[in-house]
């Protein structure tokens, strides 16, 4: 995803020099050919994150739009009071660039999995928030973003859905994307986790339950209506996200259905609920130990347009760390 | 206005910083706020940016080639908003306002609703970062303004602020200003009881910035200060100016109890009496 990033940022910094481009020192061998193509564009500030968003923000004051790049959460969490009162409150037209969402970099450990980001950017005011399931969302989100006012967050991670775009499909920010039609069950995605998302709906197909495959590539602004749809016209809602459970983009469902009094006939979340990881590994298999793989969506899927009483795991939430 | 000041040009610097200190302590006062200890501090020094060094049109505030004023240490908004209102950006009635149910103006100060504020700060640490962003910019269009940002010496506790001064001296930002606030009292004891700082004129040398340590309620030397900017081409200066907390009021002066405490009834009467007779 930073590779379709990078690349479609360059297009637009070509085209408009208010565009910059700050690292905290992160994107070896990504952000070379940007570097060299726009010099007076680019800016690594060192490794220091608070100082990265706060520059930023003095930039995009003069009237430039300002990308911040760095790794999970230290373009985020590490200088989250200097992107709430910097960047979102002032307006700025800041557009935070996290790569590596979710177990992105499984194998490095928690410092570098970023699974509360969702819930906790979605809840500053003012801030659009971005986290796209395939290469084409990714650019055309890199795009948008660009030309959105404000502050925006852009999630990105290391595995994609491929390009999910039908022929001439245009971009709406905001917009659920459905990308798979069925009336037995709705599968909602955020994220590179779409793939598997994809592919469980293709194996749950296989054993005759069609399910519709959402994309919610924008977490904020939400489409409510697209969703409120999936909870009349299916058996039931389950999100997958690869962050945790609470107030992401689960909990958003849940909050935007029972507040429009649109409520799914049956609901679950896919998602981390296990606390801090305990273990690492690669990406495809921390999503496999903790429940959000093609297996884990396809059996859930499964037991829900079956109608079969499901155990929810829910109980342990808050407690387990 | 309690000064008549014109709106453009050279002011009475004195006579705006007293204004400073009267609108800030009736403003404190009537808002139940504290921080007035820290508005005493710095009144001189706003005086002085106020009246004579910034470059600012109160009937275009957003001017783009204004030059930037940034109160990092956002809890003394008081002081700010008085020059702001001295100076005829808004009436100065409006500071009535200050800290009450429904105001635009809190304690902290905010660019929300109030005109000529830069930006809004309160939680220390940020401005000094804001203020080498704006002072990059303005470098890669060719440098039309300076930046100024007032900072207190309790902030510099603050990572973040050494992440700015590394950056700005990188950069060689020599539109950008720093002044401390010196006033060597934190808010819950002395900086040397709570967190060392000195040398700390050497600390800034050694990151690169050039020094300039000033008497920070002497009209004169500040006035020489910061019109003498960059002190050195290619570099950031920082002007620490040694201030006492309270200045004006015998009773707030270097009185760590004033960073909080709220002026009422006759201790208001008598801080008002001395800030009145002051010439």
């Amino acid at each position: 995803m930073r590779n379709a990033f990078i690349a479609r940022l360059s297009t637009l910094a070509a085209r408009d020099d208010r565009i910059m481009l700050l690292t905290g020192d992160l994107g070896f061998g990504v952000l070379t050919d940007f570097a060299k193509s726009y010099p007076r564009q680019f800016l690594n500030v060192g490794v220091a994150e608070q100082n990265m968003t706060g520059v930023a923000t003095g930039l995009a004051l003069g009237g430039r739009t300002v990308f911040t790049y760095s790794i999970a959460n230290f373009p985020t969490l590490r200088c989250l009071e200097q992107v709430r009162n910097d960047a979102a409150y002032h307006d700025a037209n800041v557009k935070i660039v996290a790569i590596g969402g979710g177990f992105s970099y499984g194998a490095l450990g928690m410092s570098h999995h970023a699974t509360e980001d969702l819930a906790i950017l979605r809840g500053i005011p003012g801030i659009t928030v971005v986290s796209p399931g395939c290469l084409w969302e990714v650019e055309e989100a890199t795009e948008t973003l660009a030309s959105t006012p404000g502050t925006c967050y852009l999630r990105l991670d290391k595995s994609d859905a491929g390009r999910t775009n039908r022929p001439r499909e245009h971009f709406q920010l905001g917009k659920v994307r459905t990308l798979r039609s069925g009336r037995d069950v709705t599968l909602l995605a955020t994220g590179g986790i779409l793939g598997v998302t994809l592919q469980a709906a293709e194996r749950l197909a296989a054993d005759g339950i069609q399910a519709r495959v959402l994309s919610a590539h924008t977490i904020r602004p939400f489409d409510a209506e697209t969703v409120f749809q999936a909870c009349r016209e299916t058996a039931g809602i389950i999100t997958v996200e690869e962050h945790v459970v609470d107030g992401g983009l689960g909990g958003l469902v849940a909050e935007t259905c029972l507040e429009g009094g649109v409520v799914p006939r049956a609901f679950h979340r896919i998602g981390l609920r296990a606390g801090f990881v305990s273990v690492v590994g690669s990406q495809e298999y921390l999503r496999a130990h903790y429940g959000m793989d093609v297996a884990a969506i396809t059996a859930r899927a499964s037991a829900m347009v079956r109608g079969l009483p499901q155990r929810t795991p829910d109980t342990k939430v808050g407690l387990a760390r | 206005m309690l000064t008549g000041l014109t709106k453009r040009g050279d002011v009475d610097t004195r006579a705006l910083a007293k204004s400073i200190r009267i609108h800030a302590l009736r403003m404190t006062s009537a808002g139940g706020s504290s921080h007035v200890g820290a508005v005493l501090s710095m009144a001189d020094i706003l005086g002085v940016l106020y009246g004579t060094i910034l470059r600012v049109d109160p009937q275009a505030p957003n001017w783009p080639d204004r030059d930037r004023f940034i109160l990092s240490k956002g809890h003394a908004g008081a002081g700010v908003y008085a020059a702001l209102a001295e100076r005829g950006f808004f009436p100065a009635e409006l500071l009535r306002a200050h800290c009450q149910d429904g105001s635009a103006f809190s304690g902290h100060v905010s660019h929300k609703g109030v005109p000529g504020v830069e930006l809004s700060t309160g939680s220390l640490g940020h401005g000094l970062s804001v203020g080498t962003g704006m002072g990059y910019d303005t470098k890669l269009d060719g440098q039309a303004f300076r930046v100024f940002v007032l900072v207190s010496d309790g902030e510099c506790d603050e990572g973040s602020t050494w992440e700015a001064v590394l950056f700005a001296a990188h950069h060689r930002l020599d539109n950008v200003v720093a002044i401390v606030d010196y006033n060597k009292i934190q808010s819950l004891a002395s900086v040397s009881e709570t967190l060392e700082l000195e040398p700390f004129g050497a600390k800034w040398v050694s990151f690169g910035w050039s020094v300039v340590e000033v008497k920070g309620h002497d009209h004169d030397a500040l006035k020489q200060a910061l019109t003498l900017v960059p002190a050195e081409a290619g570099r950031p200066t920082v002007i620490i100016a040694h201030t006492t907390k309270g200045k004006g009021v015998s009773f707030m002066e270097n009185a760590v109890l004033w960073h909080y405490r709220t002026a009422k009834g006759e201790e208001f009467e008598r801080a008002m009496a001395e800030l009145e007779d002051a010439p």
